[in-house]
């Protein structure tokens, strides 16, 4: 006797707890092997673009903090960045230095995020993710007393970042650097070489080179199928040029390069940190410019960092009034998202989870 | 084996049930907020505010109410306005305090509290009279002069509108003074008093 069977789909989300965020994915499983996936997005749709056009140059930097809300300094920095390329300004050198010094407290407090939210997918529930949490939670305390806020920064301006930091911030931070680094060593311990988080991860859904390049995706997925592209070596900007860092590469592109890649990135986001408090020297963070900015008619600028994600940029144009005439923003979450099919086709239900994580979205940035 | 790795498991255990826990549990325990926390409790001096509505202007979501009418009664003539309305909707606010940054004369500061909740959303719009009668506890956040006076808004007393002020305002000078943006090259076209 045979049984008949059919494919069935399945709605992941919009409110599935695990795609990070209002993420809707389509999927047709044939028993328990994924043969179609189609993601739909869009329910996070906020206008940021549009709501750029009607504010002037400072005000737009409060709507990217609201982009990809788990590295708001880095947002804040490539928007600020686009501005000064579109007035023919730039930050003074300690302003420079607190950006790098923020953006990379950033990048590790976000990859800490992602990290733990990857264990969990798996099935580790509660005590990774609990020791990134805890980690992270110290880094949005410098966050809240360098600025105020722990998640909507708004740190920086165009032409450097809004005030110096507080008295008691460098022994903060200080005190945070010893301490992370053995909280950063019980984190490894406990997962890069964990034998079930290897049998989970590796091999599975590996991305090669060329698909990668192909997909046009960016960031640590990029890195993880071996390209070396970071634009924080290829067009260094703010104080990147000063600081010396390795870019960690992986090898299959496979889940656990994915999540090796960002293990490896918070160590040399550490080197760049101690490297910005070691060189960074007194002096005035912002340049003097007035409350409201202009930039000369038909002026345009793209502006680009390597945001936690990926490249994140800014495109701007300016038609001589207060506000920019359109913003464009190229978000790593919606790009890195083209490579949905080419991770999913063909694995398994238990792995599609995973998979999703290891890329590491953010729907707030995916649909803007 | 097997046994061995069990105990060195138990140890992580025993370890960490030792140590004094990470989290505090509210609102028993309280966490005090940074001086600069960007709060809902805004501190207005009505003293140092001209009515300028610099902060409606600023403010990104527009919800900062202004009416003004020219004062009889201001010890100068024309000025000072006379304040009708200062309205802040509190339900629609960010806590972004580009409202606190464009404020020229160092007459509004965000406050530090955060446990606002009404039933009812228009009761969530601070009026001119609360703010009035508010108990002044400014925050630090864009105010250098307080940090420098090592004023915590949590534990210190409230400030009165003669202590807040900035004595040199650099950068609104500056404004005045007309700086120019530099070109397109990047090349900075200095204006007086510049390093």
């Amino acid at each position: 006797m045979t049984i008949r069977t059919e494919p069935m789909t399945v709605n992941v989300g919009p409110q599935h707890p695990s795609t990070h965020g209002v993420f809707r994915v389509r999927i047709t499983f044939d028993g328990e092997d994924i043969v179609e996936v189609e993601p739909v997005l869009g329910y996070l749709h906020r206008g940021t673009e549009k709501l750029a056009e009607e504010r002037n140059y400072v005000q737009v930097v409060t709507l990217t903090d609201r982009l990809d809300y788990t590295s708001s300094m880095i947002n804040n920095q490539a928007y600020c960045l686009a501005v000064e390329q579109l007035l023919g300004i730039e930050a003074p050198p300690r302003g420079k230095y607190l950006r790098t010094l923020t953006a990379e407290l950033q990048r590790i407090a976000s990859h800490l995020i992602a990290v733990g939210f990857f264990v969990q997918e798996l099935g580790a529930f509660g005590t990774p993710l609990m020791y990134t949490f805890r980690s992270r939670e110290r880094i949005l305390d410098l966050f809240e007393m360098l600025c105020g806020a722990r998640i909507t920064v708004s740190y920086m301006r165009p032409g450097g970042v809004f005030s110096d930091t507080p008295p008691d911030f460098w022994p903060a931070l200080d005190q945070f650097l010893a301490d992370f680094e053995g909280e950063l060593e019980e984190i490894e311990n406990l997962l890069l070489s964990n034998e079930i988080l290897m049998v989970r991860t590796r091999g599975v859904s590996p991305l090669p080179r060329d698909v990668a390049i192909n997909c046009s995706v960016s960031g640590p997925v990029l890195r993880a199928s071996g390209v070396n592209w970071d634009w924080r070596k290829i067009a260094p900007y703010d104080a990147y040029d000063q600081v010396d860092f390795d870019v960690p590469l992986g090898s299959n592109g496979d889940n656990y390069d994915r999540f090796w890649v960002r293990m490896q990135e918070v160590r040399q986001s550490l080197r760049i940190v101690r490297q910005c408090i070691a060189q960074i020297e007194p002096g005035p963070v912002r340049l003097e410019l007035p409350m409201v900015l202009r930039a000369e008619p038909g002026a345009e600028a793209y502006g680009r960092v390597e945001a936690s994600k990926g490249e994140l940029g800014f495109y701007l144009v300016s038609d001589g009034g207060v506000s920019p005439y359109r913003c464009k923003i190229r978000s790593p979450s919606l790009i890195n998202l083209t490579i949905t099919e080419h991770l999913l086709l063909g694995w398994k239900l238990a792995d599609m989870i995973v998979s999703l994580g290891s890329v590491d979205i953010n729907m707030g940035e995916v649909d803007r | 084996m097997y046994g061995l790795e069990m105990a060195k498991g138990l140890l992580v255990t025993l370890t960490n049930l030792a140590k004094k826990p990470f989290t505090t549990s509210y609102p028993e325990q309280r966490v005090r907020q940074h001086p600069r926390f960007r709060g809902e409790e805004f501190t207005w001096y009505e003293e140092r505010c001209t009515g300028c509505a610099s902060c409606a202007k600023y403010c990104p979501l527009g919800i900062i109410k202004i009416v003004t009418s020219p004062s009889e009664t201001a010890p100068l003539q024309g000025d000072k306005y006379l304040l009708e309305t200062f309205d802040i909707e509190l339900q629609r606010c960010m806590f972004c305090g580009l409202c606190v940054e464009a404020c020229p004369y160092d007459a509004l500061f965000m406050g530090s509290g955060f446990e606002e909740g009404q039933y009812k959303r228009t009761d969530l719009v601070i009026s001119i009279d609360r703010l009035r009668h508010a108990e002044k506890h400014p925050s630090t956040w864009f105010r250098p002069q307080l940090e420098g006076m090592e004023y915590r808004p949590g534990a210190s007393r409230p400030l009165g509108w003669r202590e807040v002020g900035r004595e040199n305002w650099q950068w609104h000078q500056h404004e005045k003074a007309g700086m120019r943006l530099g070109d397109r090259n990047g090349n900075r076209q200095h204006t007086e008093g510049e390093a």
